[in-house]
């Protein structure tokens, strides 16, 4: 496996690009990520935790690769997933208000 | 501590990537992965490794690295075909050209009993030209899977699709077939009596077919995904990956499909393209599937991820796709072809455009000649088929506790530690047992899924634009 393991084994950052991890257990609001950053909320295995803070809008990266845009601002610690990362791919109701990039 | 315990080839051969990191405090739950993997040839002598020191953990991080191939190849038992080709299986095929008549090719292969496989589906009747053209394309190819003996094309004789059209294609293989017209013989009694007595003599002569030792090179592997989750990217594909690698080294053909799930990775595989032809072909693929949610003025977000895929946690669909993506491995991507269009032996990485219906998509494959599929899934899929033995590999280990049943390789050690190495060797040589003769959990539970992709309406317009 490609990545780097974070702690005793909460997350999985796939990329030294990415700004999320990926939850490799339950994680519950307190529980150590990386470094200072803490889990600010529950987050299920599989699921991702931001590393770092995520200005709305900006890109959300794992593989090293952009997965979406944050659709609000994502402070480190935070679940990350539809809620506030949106794919930027085959949006048709986009293209259908006129507002997707061609 | 110490040298985890591995198979018995990496027994000594594994070194911890943490002899340049000592640590101290909690101990690391993780196997690391192994870095020194040369060959398993006997003129290789394991290389001195370090000794393993006391474990300390003065960063919080701890590298997991990329870890070098094993290059090997295997040999199997096959059955030649009169084409060349080698099969894994020797099926008889009941192939009906339609639904009308999908149930009678099931009973068919029922009551003519073990060997004898329907591929029943919903198409075949009124359908559009090209739509009806890629029902037959299917038909055939599935009919020339060289897992096939013989087969019967079924009819119940209103059909525009011809079965003596299919049976001709078929024949071009070399292997026996019939034809059988539910109305000319007097109905479902007498068909069904007279498939079974087709059925059983083809059978009969089928284990008369020579069998001949093949090689790896041989092998035309199909893989997919579904039901995936976050584990499917970081675990079950890249081990699949791995044995697609494993056995394009060995001379042989991996082939993964389905299109749509490339958007927001098809970068990376047009990067990888061997020439122009096919990476402007992926890109107009790609770009023709994202235009169909545009066009109709639908967002992917609702159908990709699916509601599943979204609770494994996988949130877009270019996070879904640069995890599936790596099932076929790392090799340069040779070519793209058509659903169910032949796929090359010996020909390395081929891509197939596919929608993305998993069972669909795996009849695609095996229509092309792919032998053995490799299926991965996250959150437990049941998937089989007919005719190709579908390997079942989750890298969840919820998912492998829960359906063991119905997996056949834990790729979950991965996230557990275990080097990628050693759980994509276990893909590997589940493909050449396999290959060999093993049934996989799918055969054993006769899971025989069958479907034929449908174009639709905004695919024949598109179609039509492309000319």
């Amino acid at each position: 496996m490609k990545g780097e393991v974070l702690g005793d084994g909460v997350g999985l950052v796939l990329h030294a690009d990415d700004n999320v991890a990926t939850a490799l257990q339950d994680l519950e609001a307190q529980d150590p990520i990386d470094g200072d950053t803490t889990a600010v909320e529950s987050v299920p295995f599989g699921h991702k935790v931001a590393l770092e803070p995520i200005a709305d809008g900006d890109e959300v990266v794992k593989y090293g690769e952009v997965i979406g845009r944050a659709s609000g601002s994502i402070a480190p610690g935070e679940w990350v997933h539809t809620h506030n990362c949106e794919s930027t791919r085959g949006r048709g109701d986009l293209a259908e208000e006129g507002v997707a990039e061609s | 501590m110490g040298v985890p315990s591995g198979s018995g080839l990496l027994n000594g051969l594994l070194s911890h990537r943490s002899a340049s990191v000592e640590s101290t405090g909690p101990r690391l739950p993780y196997r690391i992965a192994a870095n020194c993997l040369q060959a398993n040839v006997a003129s290789a002598p394991p290389k001195p490794r370090e000794p393993p020191r006391a474990r300390t953990i003065p960063v919080e991080r701890v590298k997991l690295q990329e870890t070098k191939r094993i290059t090997v190849t295997f040999t199997f038992t096959g059955y030649r075909r009169p084409d060349g080709r080698i099969g894994v299986r020797n099926h008889v095929a009941v192939l009906p050209t339609s639904v009308a008549v999908s149930s009678i090719a099931e009973r068919i292969a029922e009551t003519a009993g073990d060997g004898v496989r329907a591929t029943p589906h919903q198409m075949g009747t009124s359908q559009p030209d090209r739509a009806r053209e890629q029902t037959e394309q299917v038909l055939a190819g599935v009919g020339k899977n060289p897992n096939v003996a013989a087969a019967i094309v079924l009819e119940l004789g209103t059909e525009s699709i011809d079965a003596d059209a299919i049976a001709d294609e078929v024949s071009k293989s070399g292997i026996p077939v019939e034809t059988l017209s539910v109305r000319s013989v007097g109905g479902t009694g007498p068909a069904i009596e007279q498939g079974r007595e087709t059925a059983t003599a083809f059978r009969r002569d089928s284990e008369d077919v020579r069998r001949e030792e093949a090689d790896a090179s041989e092998i035309v592997f199909g893989v997919e995904c579904g039901g995936s989750d976050a584990t499917s990217g970081i675990a079950a594909n890249p081990a699949v990956g791995e044995a697609c690698d494993r056995l394009i080294e060995a001379g042989g053909t991996a082939c993964f499909s389905e299109t749509p799930e490339f958007i927001g990775a098809e970068h990376i595989l047009a990067d990888r393209c061997t020439d122009e032809e096919t990476r402007e072909r992926l890109l107009n693929r790609v770009d023709q599937r994202e235009a169909q949610a545009e066009l109709m003025g639908v967002d992917l977000r609702g159908a990709q991820p699916t509601p599943g895929n979204q609770e494994g946690g996988l949130t877009t669909i270019e996070e879904k796709s640069l995890g599936a993506i790596v099932k076929g491995g790392t090799t340069p991507v040779e070519g793209m072809v058509d659903y169910a269009e032949p796929l090359p032996v010996g020909g390395g990485l081929v891509l197939m455009d596919t929608p993305g219906y998993d069972v669909e998509s795996v009849v695609g494959k095996v229509a092309g000649g792919a032998q053995i599929i490799a299926f991965t899934t996250g959150r437990g899929s049941t998937t089989g088929n007919p005719i190709a033995p579908v390997i079942k590999v989750t890298g969840n280990p919820r998912t492998w506790d829960r359906m063991a049943s119905n997996m056949d390789v834990n790729a979950s050690t991965i996230v557990e530690g275990d080097s990628m190495s050693e759980v994509g060797g276990r893909v590997y040589e589940t493909m050449a047992a396999v290959a060999d003769g093993r049934r996989t959990a799918a055969e054993h539970r006769r899971l025989e899924e069958f479907a034929i992709n449908e174009l639709q309406p905004n695919e024949l317009a598109a179609e039509g634009i492309r000319g």
